[in-house]
This record gives structure tokens, C-alpha cells and sequence, in this order.
């Protein structure tokens, strides 16, 4: 039975329910394996990265399986699916896989088909001039930035997200096809703090943010939203029952309580806080989900607000940039971004990248104590010799 | 070692079930793809053609080209649906706001999951987007595919939808992005009778399950991820796709602790494979990186130079409970203080490897920001056997529903309950001790809620009795 190509295909809307197919999950993995993979299935001894994006791992068996990885947008046509499919076809018996990091893998089981598969990836280019399939992404290096929906497709994005990973791996590219860091360097991106991609458990995390509370739609909120939902929506307490001046039933906002986190919208789309001044981007920094050496740590926040300079950004690439250049400089091998914020600590951390430590950096919500020094274990930087002379101190 | 799917599986020939010619599927060229323009100014957008990194645009305007040149009635949205969102999109870059509107109830009939509504804001200038609707179609485990299956999609894609996807959603699905409400149910329709694939879960649902690459190509693999993740997946079908929870929750399987899908920072219920007995140690491969041969990391830091591998420095000294050392020229690790974090196994893969008694530990309640906050996963389980068909840990999996299915709030997230209600509440639902190696350090505040029960004699008691003591 072929693709339909009636305009409702096989469906017949007076009978919804007729021949229905529910539940059958997906579909199952074992065909979509290469028959290399089939053959060492949990045989697999050790692996060896022989250059940026290039793996080899070898099984019991004594099998190699060589893969070439290359990064790719998660946004993505059928026509360049279909483009891989054309590789894959070519050199790889008609498989391939995608990574948790949106990476294209194609697998082969011989070295001259790899090298073959790999001349072909990198002539592979758009009219324009960019990569279609550039390699690399392995290692001690940076791979595809993970990232949501932005402008594309979302609702509530306080930034876009296609443009901005665009604009920073383009920035970044050299360490994207290189492996020159102290240790991998994983970048995410969320335009919200809803963050659809949990980035907060990243090396550097890339976070859009709204900063004006909610405008109140008072003429329909009563008709479109559940007003009690609202209000018990807000985590900080800030939306109380109001009346317009015509009676009718709507919502007032405390603005000094208000976070911005937009769970408000969430619930009710009569409280939009989108606004082209107000929002923007906050990075963080320091996190990771690895066990490896020391606990998954949370991300911080190094850098409270960058305006959205649509569309490439040159503020975020820039910040960016800065905190991976002072990191690969200093840090120790095997060390990640936040084990060696630790070991100079936080204080080192902001004068080697060179950014400024506001009052926003400082957490004042309700798990503020967990992040207080109490402690006379410090270190002298510029901002401590300033707060020292504004208390009077020293000259 | 093969496996049995859920159900007998179709073969997919793409030859037999495609909807394109080959004229069809290239039916332009280089040279017009170089001078075509889409209908709309996009000076802004169009900058993200420039430098090395694939540019989305780029590869959408192929798209558009090809569909405009493709003929009319051979697809069922309009030709036009690609340029429409780059025009949007030079819209909100130009005022620095999505123009996408809030919600719309759309789905498939009987399925509360799968498909997410969505419509433009300026539906006047950019008709062919005005519903620009989600499908989730459900991955396959680790996302490996045969092209026969990906063009297949492709061209189902092409035919009733928008043709532009994401490979793939956070969560893990396929995600079809854009189409109208009229061709919700015809994609639901082909997908499973065609194509014998399900769609995956949105909403206050079972999210669909994912897993890393596990044993298909990693030597650490402690678990089948992918077999636990297909059969939890299809176990729990109803659960993926009518909505009765509080809110979304999410399985995510890791094979070791080097946590490749990232479960201890996502996923309500993370299984992350480990091993309970030693590491295995291959003292000829040792010397092997003593030696210089086999470079360490598994030639992770090639890029640079740093200096010769130094196993005290890079390993021993590294390692976070100091059970290593060298003796006689031999590498001996003290294993019952060793906590599995990898970093030996990672920096010498050819010497090293996880034990052989493996299953894995279970930790609860990750979750983004929204709403109190970022929480990362509590180690609860230390560890479980993993075998199919896994009931231990679906017993496991129906405890904990029915207890947040019964207490939680609307949109409140596991984690949040655990946090509300406190360990000692979960542990009593999962009806198991506590142990320390559930916290990092015991309590330092004394506020300890004892029971009636805990203390002889029970809460209850006279006041007259005591004030025979006790003067008022």
C-alpha cells in the first residue's frame, strides 16, 4: 500500500473511528541498525577519536565501525534530509542516526568508504557558501548547540533560536572542527525559561528572558482564561483578582514581585510579556550532566542581560567567546568550565573572563542562602578592593 | 543477539510507497537555486546565509524552490508555506516579538497527545502559515534510521505538510512542523496504516522515552537503553497519549554515568546504567598508555599539545575517592570505595571498563525552571536488574504515578511534589529504607517532623494529668 495522494488520503471524516490504528509506538530499532551494528550489538570493546569528528570503535569481534559526524541545524527541510539519504545510500548501505545533540552520523564498516564518505561531506556546500555537513563535533571541542523553537515556531520566546546558534557556531566553528579545549564545552540554548531544552546543565547555557511584567488584556481575560488558574499560576504571589472600571472580572499584577518567568502567559494568553526592549538574553555558565569527576552541576548566571541584536547577535557572540577563550587559556586538562570556575574560584572566574559582577548576579529568591560565602576564604580581585574603598576602608 | 519487536513489523520499501518521481524530487538546479529570491524582503534573514555553520535559511529557500516548482496539486497545503515563514520571521526579527498566537486546541480523535496548535498572528500577510501546526511522530530508539523510512517520511511530509522538520525535538521525537488542521488526521492516518509509526506524546502526558546509543556502539553500556526504552514506550502507550497526570513526565535511559541523554537533568524517572562489582582492568593495555602507545581520552585532546600522558597526574590523583594506585607496575583499584564516575574508564577506554553485574540506578524528579526552579534527579535506587520485560521497574513506575497522579497539582512536575512532600514522604511510597547515599549530607537544621507513632505513648495525652504536675 503506497502514500496516499488523495486529499484526505485513506481518512474518512464520517467515520473517524473506522479501521483507527492507535498505539503502536514506534518502530522498532532493530532494522534501522546497519548490519555492522547488528553483529557487535553490546560487543564493543573501545573506541578512538582518529581526528575531529571521526570515530572508530572496535568490538571483541575484532569489527571496526568508522563514523563521521557532522553537525547540522535541528531545523531542517526534507530536501536535506533528503540529501542525506543520498549519503547514507552511497556510502553507508542506506543508514544513519542522529545524536541527542542533533549531529548527523554516518557509519561505515570499511576506512577507504570513511575517507571516501568524508572527501564528499566536506565539497558538500549551500549556494551561499555555508557547510551543509561540516565535520567535527568530538572530543575535547565543541559539538551542535541544542536549542528550541525561537521565532520559528514558539509562543512565548523571548529570543529567537535558530539565528542565535547559527551566529555562535559560526563564531565558534574552529572549535567545533578542532579539539584543542581542556575538555568538551557543551553549549545550549532556550528562549524561555520554560526552557523546552533543560539547558541548565550546561557548560553555557544561552537563555532568552522577558524583563517587563505582563500587559493585562482586561477586555477578554475574564472570557478566555480560568482567572483563579492565573493567579495560582504565579509563583511569586504577584497576581490578585482585580475589576476593570466597568465591572468586569480581570487581574492586577504587583510588579516588584514579578520574576518574568511568564508562567502567567502559560496559563492565559491575555497576559502577554513579550516586548522588543525588555527582552533579551541571559547566559549562563559552569554546568554539566556528567558524573565524571565530580557531580552534574547546575548552570549559573554570569551574565544577567544581553539585548537581542537580531540577527547575529554580536553582544552574545562576543560574551561567549570571551568565557571560552579564558577557560581553553587556563583551565587544566579533563577540567570543565565549572570544576575550574571552582578551583580559581568565582571571583578569578569574572575578572578572567572579564565580565562584570552586578547586584543581578547576586540571588535574591528563596534559595538565596545556598549561595552565600560565609566564609573569610577569598580571593583579592578589582571588585573587592572597590568595595573596600566605597565602605571607606582604604583610599 | 537479536530482538523481538512489540508487533510483527512491516518492511518499508520506499520504492513501493513513495508519492514523488525522480523528475519530481529534482526539479531545479544549481544555478537557479543561486538566483531564486523568495516572495518576501528578508534583508535580515537572509544575513544567515554568510559563514561556515549550515545555514537553516539556506536549506529552507531549497525548499521553497523546490516547492514553487513543484505542481500545484501535488501537495495539499500551499506551495508557498516556506517562504511565508522566512517572511515571519523577518517580521519578528524586525519587531523583536514572536508572531505566533497563544495556544489552539488541535488533535488527532481519541489522542490527548502528539499534536501541538499553532497559528500566525498576521494570517493576512502570510496565509500559507496561518495554521502552522505540530506532529510528533515517535523516534526510533537512538535515532537510527534507514533511508528507506526517512524519504518515506520525507515525502509523506512534503505531500500533506509544510516539508520543513526539526531531527529532532528536545524530548526526542520527529517533529513535522507546519500544517493545516484539515490534514491532521490524513498524516495520523498514513503514519500507521502506511507506515506502521505511531505519534509521540505532548502535553500532560507520558513524553516519549529516549535513550542514548548504548550497546548499538558504546562500550560502556551498563543496560540495554534501547530495549528498555522501546518496551517502557510501548507498555505505556495510553499513558503517551491520553492525558491523566498533573503535569508532562518524562523516562530518559543513560547507559553509564557519563549521562549522554542527559536523564539526571531532564527526566522524571532518569535510569542511568552502572555495575555493582569490579572494573575490569586489562594491565597490558595500562602500560600500553603509560607507554605512549594508545593516546588517552580516547584521543580527545589530540588537538593540542599536552605533554606526555602521566597516569598519577591524569588518572590516579584525579580520581574523586583516591581508590587507585600503582603497585609492582600494576594498576590496582580498591573497587568497593569506588563511586563509578567514569573518569578512569573515559580517559583510558582500551585498559578500562565497567564490571559485568550490571543494571541501574534510579534517580527522581528533574525538571527546567518552571516553576520552582531547576532540579536535577535524586538518586533513590542505587540499583535495579534490568531485564526484559523489566516488571521490577514497572511496578516501580505504577507506584510513583499513582501517588503523584492522586497529590500533585496542576502542572506540578514530580520533583516539585517530592520537594513539597520531602524524601521521607517518597520513601514510604516506594515503600523502601533510606539510606545516606540519598543525600549529600544529612541535615543540618533539627526540625525533625516525628510521628505519633515514632514516640512511646502516642501524640495524644490529658492536659489534666500533666497540670496535676503543674501549677498553671
Amino acid at each position: 500500500m503506497a502514500l496516499s495522494t488523495e486529499r484526505l488520503g485513506l481518512y474518512n471524516p464520517e467515520k473517524p473511528m473506522q479501521n483507527r490504528l492507535t498505539d503502536l509506538g514506534p518502530r522498532h530499532f532493530w532494522q534501522y541498525f546497519p548490519p555492522i551494528i547488528q553483529n557487535n550489538y553490546g560487543k564493543w570493546k573501545s573506541h578512538e577519536i582518529l581526528e575531529p569528528g571521526i570515530l572508530v570503535h572496535v568490538s571483541e569481534t575484532g569489527d571496526k565501525v568508522f563514523t563521521v559526524r557532522c553537525g547540522g541545524c535541528r531545523f531542517m527541510s526534507v530536501e536535506h534530509i533528503r540529501e542525506m539519504c543520498e549519503i547514507a545510500d552511497k556510502y553507508c548501505d542506506g543508514y544513519l542516526r542522529f545524536t541527542t545533540r542533533n549531529n548527523i552520523e554516518f557509519m561505515t564498516d570499511s576506512q577507504d568508504k570513511m575517507e571516501a564518505l568524508k572527501k564528499d561531506l566536506q565539497n558538500r556546500k549551500h549556494v551561499t557558501g555555508s557547510y551543509k555537513f561540516p565535520i567535527g563535533g568530538t572530543g575535547a571541542g565543541i559539538t551542535n548547540i541544542v536549542h528550541t523553537q525561537g521565532f520559528l515556531h514558539c509562543h512565548t520566546p523571548a529570543t529567537d533560536a535558530s539565528s542565535m546558534v547559527k551566529a555562535v557556531l559560526d563564531d565558534l566553528f574552529d572549535y567545533f572542527q578542532g579539539m584543542t579545549l581542556p575538555a568538551q564545552v557543551r553549549i545550549s540554548m532556550a528562549c524561555c525559561l520554560n526552557m523546552c531544552g533543560a539547558v541548565h546543565c550546561s557548560d553555557i547555557a544561552l537563555l532568552g528572558y522577558h524583563r517587563k511584567p505582563p500587559v493585562i488584556d482586561h477586555e477578554v481575560i475574564d472570557s478566555l482564561c480560568e482567572i483563579p488558574l492565573v493567579i495560582a499560576a504565579c509563583p511569586t504571589g504577584a497576581i490578585s483578582p482585580a475589576k476593570t472600571e466597568e465591572g468586569k472580572k480581570t487581574v492586577k499584577i504587583k510588579d516588584e514581585r514579578c520574576m518574568f518567568c511568564g508562567n502567567c502567559y502559560t496559563m492565559c494568553m491575555a497576559v502577554p510579556l513579550a516586548d522588543k526592549e525588555g527582552d533579551g538574553v541571559t547566559i549562563l555558565a559552569g554546568g554539566k550532566i556528567s558524573n565524571r569527576i565530580s557531580p552534574p552541576e547546575f548552570s549559573k548566571v554570569v551574565v544577567p542581560w544581553l539585548p537581542n541584536e537580531f540577527p547575529r547577535y554580536p553582544d552574545v557572540c562576543a560574551h561567549v567567546k570571551r568565557i571560552v577563550e579564558a577557560y581553553a587559556a587556563d583551565a587544566k586538562k579533563y577540567e570543565r568550565i565549572g570544576d575550574w570556575a571552582k578551583r580559581i574560584g568565582w571571583e578569578r572566574f569574572f575578572e578572567k573572563c572579564d565580565l562584570p559582577f552586578t547586584e543581578h548576579l547576586i540571588d535574591d529568591y528563596r534559595l538565596q542562602y545556598d549561595t552565600y560565602r560565609t566564609s573569610t576564604q577569598f580571593k583579592y580581585t578589582e571588585a573587592a578592593w572597590e568595595v573596600s574603598r566605597a565602605a571607606g576602608g582604604i583610599e | 543477539m537479536a530482538f523481538e519487536p512489540a508487533q510483527e513489523q512491516k518492511i518499508l520499501k520506499y520504492e513501493e510507497l513513495r508519492i514523488y518521481s525522480d523528475e519530481e524530487l529534482n526539479n531545479y538546479t544549481e544555478e537557479e537555486l543561486k538566483n531564486f529570491k523568495i516572495k518576501h524582503e528578508i534583508p535580515d534573514v537572509d544575513e544567515l546565509e554568510k559563514g561556515p555553520w549550515p545555514s537553516f535559511v539556506a536549506d529552507t529557500k531549497r525548499e521553497a524552490l523546490h516547492r514553487r516548482k513543484l505542481a500545484k496539486d501535488r501537495m495539499m497545503i500551499e506551495a508557498d508555506v516556506a517562504e511565508d515563514l522566512l517572511g515571519q520571521l523577518q517580521v519578528s526579527f524586525d519587531d523583536g516579538e514572536t508572531h505566533w498566537k497563544h495556544g489552539g486546541i488541535v488533535g488527532v480523535f481519541g489522542y490527548g497527545g502528539g499534536v501541538i496548535g499553532r497559528y500566525s498572528d498576521l494570517q493576512e500577510q502570510f496565509p500559507s502559515i496561518a495554521h502552522f501546526h505540530t506532529m510528533r511522530v515517535n523516534q526510533t530508539m537512538s535515532k537510527f534510521y534507514d533511508t528507506d523510512y526517512l524519504r518515506c517520511l520525507c515525502d509523506l511530509w512534503e505531500y500533506r505538510g509544510s516539508g520543513l522538520m526539526n531531527m529532532h525535538g528536545s524530548t526526542g521525537d520527529i517533529i513535522f512542523l507546519g500544517t493545516f488542521t484539515e490534514q491532521l488526521e490524513p498524516v495520523f492516518y498514513e503514519l500507521g496504516h502506511v507506515l506502521q509509526q505511531d505519534l509521540g506524546g505532548s502535553g500532560s502526558n507520558l513524553r516519549s522515552p529516549s535513550c542514548c546509543l548504548g550497546k548499538a556502539r558504546c562500550e560502556y553500556a551498563c543496560i540495554d537503553t534501547q530495549d528498555m526504552c522501546y518496551e517502557l514506550t510501548n507498555y505505556y502507550q495510553d499513558e503517551l497519549h491520553r492525558p491523566a497526570f498533573p503535569y508532562k513526565f518524562k523516562f530518559k535511559f543513560d547507559g553509564c554515568p557519563n549521562g549522554c541523554v542527559a536523564s539526571i537533568a531532564r527526566s522524571d524517572m532518569s535510569y542511568i546504567g552502572t555495575w555493582r562489582d569490579n572494573i575490569r582492568i586489562d594491565q597490558e593495555a595500562v602500560q600500553a598508555y603509560i607507554g605512549g602507545e594508545i593516546p588517552p581520552n580516547g584521543g580527545a585532546h589530540a588537538g593540542k599539545d599536552w605533554g606526555k600522558f602521566d597516569i598519577e597526574n591524569e588518572v590516579i590523583n584525579r580520581c574523586p575517592t583516591q581508590c587507585m594506585w600503582m603497585e609492582d607496575g600494576k594498576l590496582m583499584i580498591d573497587d568497593k570505595e569506588c563511586t563509578r564516575c567514569m573518569h578512569c574508564i573515559d580517559t583510558m577506554p582500551a585498559a578500562l571498563r565497567p564490571g559485568t553485574d550490571t543494571g541501574c540506578s534510579i534517580l527522581f524528579g528533574a525538571k527546567a525552571p518552571i516553576l520552582e526552579g531547576a532540579q536535577m534527579s535524586v538518586l533513590t535506587i542505587p540499583f535495579v536488574k534490568c531485564e526484559h520485560p523489566y516488571d521490577n521497574i514497572k511496578e516501580i513506575v505504577e507506584k510513583v504515578w499513582d501517588w503523584w497522579m492522586e497529590e500533585g497539582k496542576n502542572r506540578e512536575r514530580l520533583g516539585e511534589l517530592i520537594q513539597r512532600y520531602g524524601i521521607p514522604k517518597f520513601l514510604e511510597v516506594l515503600e523502601i529504607p533510606a539510606m545516606p547515599q540519598m543525600v549529600t549530607e544529612p541535615r543540618s537544621n533539627p526540625y525533625i517532623f516525628w510521628k505519633s507513632e515514632d514516640v512511646p505513648g502516642g501524640f495524644e495525652r490529658d492536659i489534666n494529668v500533666y497540670r496535676a504536675k503543674h501549677k498553671r
